[in-house]
């Protein structure tokens, strides 16, 4: 079974990001740039299919000549190849996910899995609108995933609850947090991709056809008031909550 | 301009974030046209209730393939409707249910979708958006350089407006064509969570734990809180990671994004992964040992003491209040 995993190179989110000079982007000198979170899953997932069913894991990102770092990770944790859509500038989601589909279809593949989102632009989008370029079903923000003959089952998080949804296969899959425990890449496996060649493919230069006007910090909190020491400053919070604050 | 607005029920029932993305398409239409869209099982007993809540028109859609949400058959129905309307903006609540639907459909539209969004306007006659990115450290305004316009609205960042009982709609059926092949991908079953589980980014109250909790069974403390007070139980990544809360709790940037009315942070430090997670909710009250704790500086209240001591008694002061 072949699994391509869509992944991308994002800050750490434990990073205090800071608008750059041009107002519409973040700087990112002496930010720490990681495989995003969600695509750990992903590739984990891949990882115990493959070890399950045999095949190869191939993993796809497109971005800037640093979203080799996180292909580097990937191919650690124990992908087998890694394809890098080369691409400098901005795109909408919509267009990358068309410029990921048309790579895609130069990669043989039984399944597609993404991470739910990245945690850089929080769009949560890119797995389906591939999905929809491609003309496969998709399953997104899965907790469990089960392959069979042909098919595969999945369970989706939505609000209080669960669904179980059957797909045909080939289908694209985005990964929730929950789906699995990912590896960490052992010594051996960052020696091997660091041998690993990373085939490129260019980007085409296209238009965003989402226009970004401006970049700004939310409205900062200043720290509030410390009530009291211990369970003695109770009274006066539930006061301050129903008499100040008018929440309770 | 004319806005199109899918109103997510299950069962007959509006979801609160759908009414919201009412309440936003109605201003966004200004004096133009608003139309719902309700789409299956119970859609058309359903569309009456939806009328108090600003659409001019209301079309429903059911179907035999379009009984419970699938993307493919929930996307061509939207679809169809769009281009019978041709709207200028189309709005979606961003639940799970629209959140998958929204990219799905933008694809299928060829435009692209604004997700995720806290603020709607028109610029130069396009959709703009203001829209959280990095969990909320940064706010990004867009525009939607395509028509439609498309973008799924965060739950409770808009008012759903109070429901006007006397307002009418004109309510129409909207026909769909589906092949029998055109769904793929099938809800088989549901697993709903416990009666009376408050859905974390819906509640209006949240309280949550972390580290300082020390134990799963520890946040039996939070619960009786979170019952006395009618909130949903939250909880920070440390406590997920350690294996106390399941990661449906997790409040932050790798769990969910929560702007309740209330958040009480108890025992968590205030990472800032976290704190990118619930510095949109109006009042935040954080209960920690450590005043030096970082969670103290985005607070509006503080209690610097031990969570077993505090919760229990805030607990008590709540229900003596009742």
């Amino acid at each position: 079974m072949n699994i391509l995993v869509c992944v991308k190179h994002v800050p750490d989110t434990e990073a205090a990001v800071k608008i750059a000079a041009d107002g519409k982007s973040i700087q990112t000198q002496d930010v720490n740039f990681v495989l995003n979170p969600y695509d750990e899953y992903a590739v984990e997932e891949a990882l115990r299919l493959r070890e399950a069913r045999g095949g190869e894991v191939t993993l796809l990102s497109a971005g800037p000549e640093e979203a080799k770092k996180s292909l580097r990770t990937g191919l650690a944790m124990g992908a087998d190849k890694a394809v890098h859509l080369v691409c400098a500038h901005r795109h909408d989601t919509l267009t990358l996910a068309r410029a990921l589909a048309a790579a895609a279809g130069q990669i043989p593949f039984d399944l597609i899995l993404c991470g739910k989102q990245a945690v850089d632009d929080d769009e949560a989008q890119l797995g389906v609108m591939l999905a929809e370029a491609l003309s496969l079903p998709s399953v997104s923000a899965i907790v469990k995933l089960e392959v069979l003959d042909g098919k595969a089952v999945a369970r989706r998080e939505v609000e209080s609850g669960l669904e179980v949804v059957e797909t045909s296969l080939p289908a694209v899959f985005t990964a929730q947090k929950g789906l699995n425990d990912p590896r960490y890449p052992s010594l051996k496996g960052i020696m091997m991709a660091k041998q690993k060649k990373i085939e490129e493919i260019a980007c085409a230069q296209s238009d965003s056809q989402v226009e970004i006007l401006d970049l700004a910090y939310p409205k900062s909190r200043s720290g509030g008031k410390i009530v009291g020491q211990g369970a003695a400053a109770v009274p006066e919070l539930v006061r301050l909550l129903h008499e100040e604050a008018k929440v309770l | 301009m004319k806005v199109l607005v899918f109103a997510e029920q299950r069962e007959g029932e509006f979801r609160k974030a759908a009414l919201e993305a009412c309440g936003a398409g109605r201003r966004l239409a200004e004096g133009g046209e608003l139309v719902g869209v309700v789409i299956g099982r119970g859609a058309s007993a359903a569309a009456p209730k939806l009328a108090a809540y600003g659409p001019d028109r209301i079309l429903t859609v059911e179907h035999p393939q379009l009984e419970l949400y699938s993307t493919e058959g929930y996307t061509t129905a939207l679809e169809a409707a769009i281009k019978q309307e041709q709207p200028d903006a189309v709005l979606i609540a961003g639940t799970a249910t629209g959140r998958d639907l929204g990219p799905r459909l933008g694809a299928r539209l060829g435009v692209p979708v604004l997700a995720d969004v806290i603020n709607l306007s028109w610029n130069e006659g396009k959709l703009a958006a203001v829209r959280p990115i990095y969990a909320g450290k940064l706010h990004l305004s867009v525009r939607s350089q395509a028509q439609p316009g498309v973008a799924t609205t965060r739950p409770k960042a808009f008012p759903a407006g109070a429901p006007d009982p006397g307002r009418q709609a004109q309510i129409s059926p909207l026909e769909v064509e589906l092949a029998p092949d055109a769904i793929r991908a099938r809800v088989t079953q549901m697993h709903s969570e416990a009666e009376g589980t408050i859905e974390l980014t819906e509640a209006d109250i949240v309280v949550s734990g972390g580290r300082g909790l020390k134990s799963h069974e520890n946040f039996k403390l939070l619960e009786e809180l979170a019952r006395t007070l009618g909130a949903a139980v939250g909880a920070s990544r440390a406590a997920v990671d350690s294996g106390w809360r399941t990661h449906g709790d997790q409040v932050g940037q790798t769990g969910k994004v929560v702007s309740p009315t209330l958040y009480i942070a108890c025992g968590i430090s205030g990472a800032i992964q976290h704190l990118a997670g619930m510095t949109s909710s109006k009042v935040i009250v954080a209960i920690n040992k450590d005043p030096e704790a970082p969670i103290f500086k985005i607070a509006d209240y503080g209690i610097v003491g031990d969570v077993f001591e505090v919760v229990p008694a805030l607990t008590e002061a709540i229900k003596a209040m009742k």
